[in-house]
């Protein structure tokens, strides 16, 4: 396991430099000069100039690179054009209500998709998993930017039952978790599903059966929790998506998190705070990935990482 | 499942070539004394904010979802598979070069890049399209090499290469069509993900640009007008939600064909 674990801390930092490599090019791909598409097209020379000296945009691209690298070691991630504040302390200050939302979201996936997937394994072939099954791939299909709005209009508009925009009390966080939370549900319903079916072929669940116990009994105490072990590999995987959902459904319900900062840091061009917001997710991501992986191997002893 | 998905496949196409045909009225016309104006007998599904009709719009929006879903697919595979196919064959650092670049790009949120793509570059059909297909490849690719990887060493491909025939004989005539089952069923479920994708960057204002109608852009338009016009946000998601749901019953039926091992299970 430990040399596991550093090979694979190993893998982990080319993935990372690859990360920073493509969000430090990022500016450097916007369509003529950059300070002069953040200030628009009728700004001052001066305060064109003046731009690319403060973004540093004027000097050597290595030398550019190895500055940002060395920000990025010391946690700057450069200052907001907009709010003129530290891209990190604006991301710091929104990093909560995003993780707030993608564990609630988390919570109403693994809430509705193991009942579901269990139900429907052990009725395999029945009504009962044909319509489950069938809801699944729709919650597959429909995007959160219209089952959003949808929950809005029913649970906030016509029956007042909900808040439709903003954080605060618990009730705020309803809508939005169930929006980005219904996707994965319905991704790890079927995985549950298939993950039990496999379970329920093997011989110690027909042993079970013979020593008496009930069907119940022998899915729940014997097969289901072996089954759990991809169930969790695959939402801990799914986890850093929830991320990326975030963006959608944050600025649905104009829910104060990173992703809504993305969205309004692309619209005013400030593109210290869009790289900024990009980074954080992405190498949120990176490290949920190596943790799935890691907590992967310590769920399942017969795995073995040679 | 797999002729429900072929059906709704079937039906949005006709839809997207027939719109200019079977369209009630133009797509861009407007009747302002009827801005907002819900489902009518004149316009089935109400009007929007700027009094177009809403079903034309759909219409029309078919053509934008399909089109950047096909070109989107069509890179990616074309791309991926060149990529991939390379890579699984010649091996060695060619090999190592590609897949540590494909280990990179797996390891960034795929919606995430595009979206960082088409901010710096500014939103456009034709940068959704690039943004898209500059992720897309990556699947492809990987799957490509795993296929090549495994065909390789068959019979049919060893004695393609006792008989002289060179690199590129091998790839594109022995190997690339051996992989063409599971590159059809990622296709597939690859429409559903560029349709889907599409659609959320014009949701987000960063895809297609108003005044084209993109089912993105019209949900867009639609989240001033919830509680007025809800008819505005219903019927563009529907139309979405629908095509997608085709491309993965689709998809998902083909995978099962493909690979009847998947599945199976057994019973308590």
């Amino acid at each position: 396991m430990g040399a596991y674990l550093l090979r694979r801390l190993a893998l982990t930092v080319p993935v990372l430099i690859g990360v920073a490599t493509l969000v430090f090019s990022l500016i450097h791909l916007v369509p003529g000069d950059p300070a002069q598409a953040m200030l628009g097209e009728g700004a001052a020379p001066a305060d064109v100039t003046a731009l690319r000296t403060r973004l540093g945009l004027d000097r050597p691209l290595y030398v550019q690179y190895g500055t940002f690298v060395a920000g990025l070691a010391r946690g700057d991630l450069g200052t907001s054009f907009r709010t003129n504040t530290p891209v990190a302390r604006m991301i710091a200050e929104r990093m909560p209500a995003t993780a707030e939302l993608a564990v609630a979201a988390m919570v109403v996936a693994l809430g509705l998709a193991i009942p579901l997937g269990i139900v429907a394994a052990v009725r395999k072939g029945s009504w009962i998993d044909h319509g489950a099954m069938t809801l699944a791939l729709v919650g597959i299909s429909v995007p959160n930017f219209w089952l959003g709005p949808l929950l809005a209009i029913l649970f906030a508009v016509e029956w007042n039952l909900l808040p439709v925009s903003g954080r605060g009390t618990p009730l705020h966080l309803v809508l939005p978790a169930v929006t980005l939370g219904a996707a994965l549900a319905a991704i790890l319903a079927r995985m549950t599903r298939a993950s039990l079916l496999e379970e329920l072929r093997e011989l110690y669940v027909v042993a079970a059966r013979a020593r008496g116990a009930s069907r119940w009994r022998a899915v729940l105490r014997h097969a289901f929790r072996n089954s759990l072990i991809p169930v969790v590999t695959i939402a801990g995987l799914q986890f850093g998506s929830l991320l990326t959902g975030a963006i959608i459904t944050e600025t649905i319900f104009a829910w104060p998190g990173v992703g809504r900062l993305l969205i309004q840091s692309i619209s005013f061009r400030d593109y210290p705070a869009v790289q900024g917001c990009i980074l954080l997710i992405a190498v949120t991501y990176v490290f949920v990935n190596l943790a799935t992986d890691l907590v992967y191997g310590l769920l399942d002893p017969r795995i073995r990482y040679d | 499942m797999t002729r429900v998905g072929a059906m709704i496949v079937a039906l949005a196409v006709s839809m997207a070539v027939l719109s200019p045909i079977l369209a009630p009225y133009d797509p861009a016309s407007q009747v302002l004394s009827l801005r907002l104006a819900g489902p009518m007998l004149d316009h089935p599904f109400g009007l929007d904010e700027l009094g177009r009709d809403i079903l034309s719009r759909i219409l029309a929006g078919a053509r934008i979802s399909l089109l950047v879903g096909l070109a989107v697919v069509s890179v990616s595979a074309t791309a991926g598979s060149l990529l991939g196919a390379t890579a699984g064959y010649v091996g060695g650092r060619l090999d190592t070069l590609i897949s540590r670049i494909i280990d990179i790009l797996m390891a960034f949120p795929g919606i995430l890049l595009a979206i960082a793509l088409v901010a710096v570059l500014g939103p456009s059909l034709f940068n959704v399209v690039l943004a898209l297909s500059a992720i897309g490849w990556v699947g492809y690719a990987r799957l490509v090499r795993g296929q090549v990887l495994r065909a390789r060493e068959f019979e049919f491909v060893q004695a393609a290469r006792a008989l002289g025939a060179g690199t590129w004989r091998v790839l594109l005539t022995h190997l690339l069509p051996a992989t063409l089952p599971a590159l059809v069923v990622q296709s597939t479920l690859g429409m559903a993900g560029a349709i889907l994708a599409e659609a959320s960057l014009s949701f987000l204002g960063l895809g297609v640009q108003p005044p084209t109608p993109s089912w993105g852009t019209m949900l867009n338009g639609g989240r001033a007008h919830l509680l007025d016009a809800p008819h505005l946000t219903v019927f563009p998601g529907l139309a979405i939600a629908l095509l997608v749901l085709g491309f993965n019953f689709l998809g998902d039926g083909l995978r099962d064909r493909v690979d009847p091992r998947r599945g199976m299970g057994g019973r308590v």
